[in-house]
């Protein structure tokens, strides 16, 4: 027999646009009236590609079209693309809140899916109770929840506040007692949000884990949404990239491939200060670039990646005490660290510089950046100062804190030593 | 560990058979059912200091109003029938129909944010709520009772009473629960999409209960007017229940037999409706 265990097949989901009121009253006429002549729905020809930012000429979009893949038993499929991609509507479909527009979906097997944890949850009734009706919502038997009780008690730590109503439960624990619920899941396919962004880090581990221990030890074939590059890298074994509704031409691969594909096609501001055609008099900046190390530009990075800054500087007004400086901003335009070189080592006589600084990789942390550039004299004069240009960003795909992604831990990887002390 | 079996056991498709009414998944869930049924009675009165007590209080005033209203100034006749248990029945029985009505009308809107997360026969939540209704109806009886007796054993009045027509008891609260739940169906499935209907079903149950005898007999209607007002399926089921209750009332077997008609029509319309409504609903409510 074939392991397949999930068979999506030209699933497409098409949406409406703007307000219900007479509007789409006509087009539900008129769909009725196609219907009745035993013609196709009028509508489903129409709309367009689902891309948010372009104004659109027709009312409906596809937020998913001809979407086709099949996943195998045991399989861990990472589902990524930007917002607005189709992720969770397919996740949506998947999880049967709502319906496609046309193809179908054919899965062998019980499915959980956790669009969200604690589903159901009453602040009135305790914990036990609370624990029973979630269950049930995500299609349990009574019989089956009693035999994982204990379990899940256990996972979620919560053995005193059993009979205590969960409104008085401090957030941690009400998460953590959503989340025993739903690791206990005896499905044989589970279909899981981004649920995982709460939750505490030690929690969160545990519960990577444990989905990684559902599919390895058990089988279970697991399909993941997430923008947490370093979670889907460590745990996935397979991914598709959802692009404004589409699958990606590489369809179906390796997480590896899927995330350089997702960091390629998120890189819409290659990120340029071009100032050749103003008209600046004085020693000044021209040109302003950030690349990689395959000479490609961008301004999105991963970690482990290096940054290269070209700077191309116009010196007119040249004297030998020129310095050029530039200083690392974080998000919250917090300086990181500064360089300062003077510029009289690299200066020729037609009077443009062309300059590389890299930052190594593994320096900065996964975030936000920005940088101030400047162009001084010390002590006299700037000659140029651009603030806040070149945005860049550091993603974590697996970093060692990234199972503390909301944490702030600083904006660069310390080198330090450790050892004993044995006195 | 693997099963051996080939075929697929969810198959998710555009559109529902419509006449596919998924009773199988339903009995699955039935854990559920009870358990929603607990939590919708449970929350209701946590913290409250006389809890369900409060069934007791506002069918009681209700009551006290009405007497004073439809029994003193406007002079109605209750057939002879003290006029505390005449309306208090009278409320009991329109409480429950209303109740049914009212929870299954709501069932899309109220419930759309679980809706939205977790896919489960969708019926199960107006289902819970018209449980939950018969307990409070049962609740709200039980008091009624205890007036009854005690106007029996100190006040002497002597209703005129036969075994048999308790059997109406049961057999009114199903065709009432039948026809509120049918109907209530259909209003959420319509009102996903546009509200309109929302608007009219708001003062239409008020001006359907003055259509319906719960505060007069159907006798005191004069026989022009009659005929109309037999048309309401309602009035089969709420007549015969003060006859079981007191032994007056007026009704045929072929009023029942209406009743029961048009009960099966209103499910039948409305699980179909249901059952095209839940797939996409989503999307608009």
């Amino acid at each position: 027999m074939s392991n397949t265990v999930v068979k999506i097949e030209n699933i497409s989901k098409q949406y409406r646009l703007g307000d219900v009121g007479s509007g789409s009253m006509r087009d539900d006429f008129k769909r009725f009236r196609y219907k009745l002549m035993g013609k196709d729905d009028p509508f489903a020809r129409l709309g367009e590609e689902n891309i948010r930012n372009k104004q659109s000429n027709s009312d409906y979009v596809w937020a998913l079209k001809d979407i086709n893949f099949e996943l195998e038993k045991g399989e861990i499929l990472g589902i990524v693309g930007n917002n607005g991609a189709g992720k969770s509507t397919l996740l949506k479909i998947l999880s049967r809140t709502t319906g496609p527009t046309t193809g179908s979906i054919k899965m062998k097997g019980r499915i959980a899916s956790l669009l969200e944890v604690g589903t159901g949850f009453h602040g009135e009734l305790s914990g036990r109770e609370n624990i029973y009706l979630n269950g049930s919502i995500l299609g349990l038997r009574k019989y089956e929840i009693t035999k994982k009780l204990d379990e899940i008690i256990e996972f979620a730590g919560v053995e005193r506040y059993l009979d205590t109503p969960v409104k008085r439960y401090s957030s941690g624990m009400y998460i953590r007692l959503a989340f025993g619920v739903a690791a206990h899941l005896d499905s044989d396919i589970l279909i899981v949000d981004e649920v995982l962004a709460v939750g505490d880090a030690e929690f969160q581990k545990k519960c990577l884990g444990k989905m990684k221990d559902a599919s390895h030890k058990e089988g279970r074939t697991v399909l993941f949404v997430s923008h947490n590059l370093a979670a889907v890298n460590q745990l996935c074994t397979s991914g598709i990239l959802l692009n404004n509704g589409t699958i990606n031409s590489l369809g179906k691969t390796s997480v590896a491939n899927i995330i350089d594909a997702y960091l390629k096609s998120s890189q819409p501001s290659i990120c340029i200060v071009d100032r050749s055609d103003t008209a600046i008099h004085g020693n000044h900046f021209s040109l302003l670039r950030l690349s990689d190390n395959n000479g490609n530009f961008k301004s999105d990075f991963q970690f482990d990646q290096e940054i290269n800054i070209h700077v191309k500087i116009n010196l007119p007004d040249y004297n030998e005490y020129l310095e050029l400086a530039i200083r690392i901003e974080d998000k919250n335009r917090v300086p990181v660290f500064t360089i300062h070189e003077s510029l009289c080592k690299f200066y020729d006589e037609n009077s443009f510089t062309s300059l590389i600084i890299t930052i190594p990789k593994k320096f900065l942390t996964p975030g936000f950046y920005s940088m101030v550039v400047c162009i001084n004299y010390p002590g006299v004069t700037n000659y140029d100062l651009l603030e806040n240009i070149l945005p860049f960003s550091l993603l974590d795909t697996g970093s060692e804190f990234s199972r503390y992604e909301n944490l702030n831990y600083g904006s660069v990887f310390a080198q330090y030593s450790i050892t004993k002390n044995d006195q | 560990m693997q099963s051996t079996v080939e075929e697929w056991n969810i198959i998710i498709k555009p559109k529902n058979n419509l006449l596919d009414f998924k009773l199988k998944e339903l009995h699955n869930y039935r854990d559920l059912l009870w358990l929603w049924v607990r939590r919708e009675y449970v929350g209701a009165y946590k913290q409250t200091l006389l809890g369900p007590l409060w069934h007791f209080i506002s069918p009681i005033f209700s009551t006290l109003i009405y007497m004073l209203l439809y029994g003193k100034i406007a002079k109605l006749s209750t057939d002879g029938v003290p006029m505390f248990l005449f309306y208090n029945a009278g409320i009991a029985i329109w409480n429950f129909f209303n109740g049914c009505f009212g929870s299954a009308s709501g069932a899309f809107t109220n419930n759309a944010g679980i809706f939205g997360k977790v896919y489960f026969p969708r019926l199960i939540m107006p289902l819970a709520s018209m449980i939950t209704t018969l307990i409070k109806f049962f609740i709200q009886f039980s008091l009624f009772l205890l007036i009854y007796l005690y106007m029996i054993f100190f006040k002497g009045y002597q209703p005129i009473f036969s075994i048999w027509s308790l059997l109406y008891i049961p057999l009114s609260l199903f065709i009432l629960a039948g026809i509120g739940f049918g109907f209530g169906i259909i209003v959420s499935s319509i009102t996903t999409k546009y509200r309109d209907l929302t608007q009219l079903v708001g003062f239409g149950m008020q001006l359907l209960m003055f259509a319906t005898p719960v505060i007069y007999g159907l006798s005191i209607v004069p026989p022009e007017i009659k005929q109309y007002l037999l048309f309401n399926p309602l009035v089969a089921p709420v007549e015969s229940f003060k006859y079981a209750l007191f032994g007056v009332g007026e009704f045929t077997l072929n009023l029942q037999l209406y009743s029961a008609v048009c009960m099966m029509i209103f499910l039948f319309i409305g699980l179909i409706l249901f059952n095209n409504a839940e797939k996409n609903f989503m999307d608009s409510v």
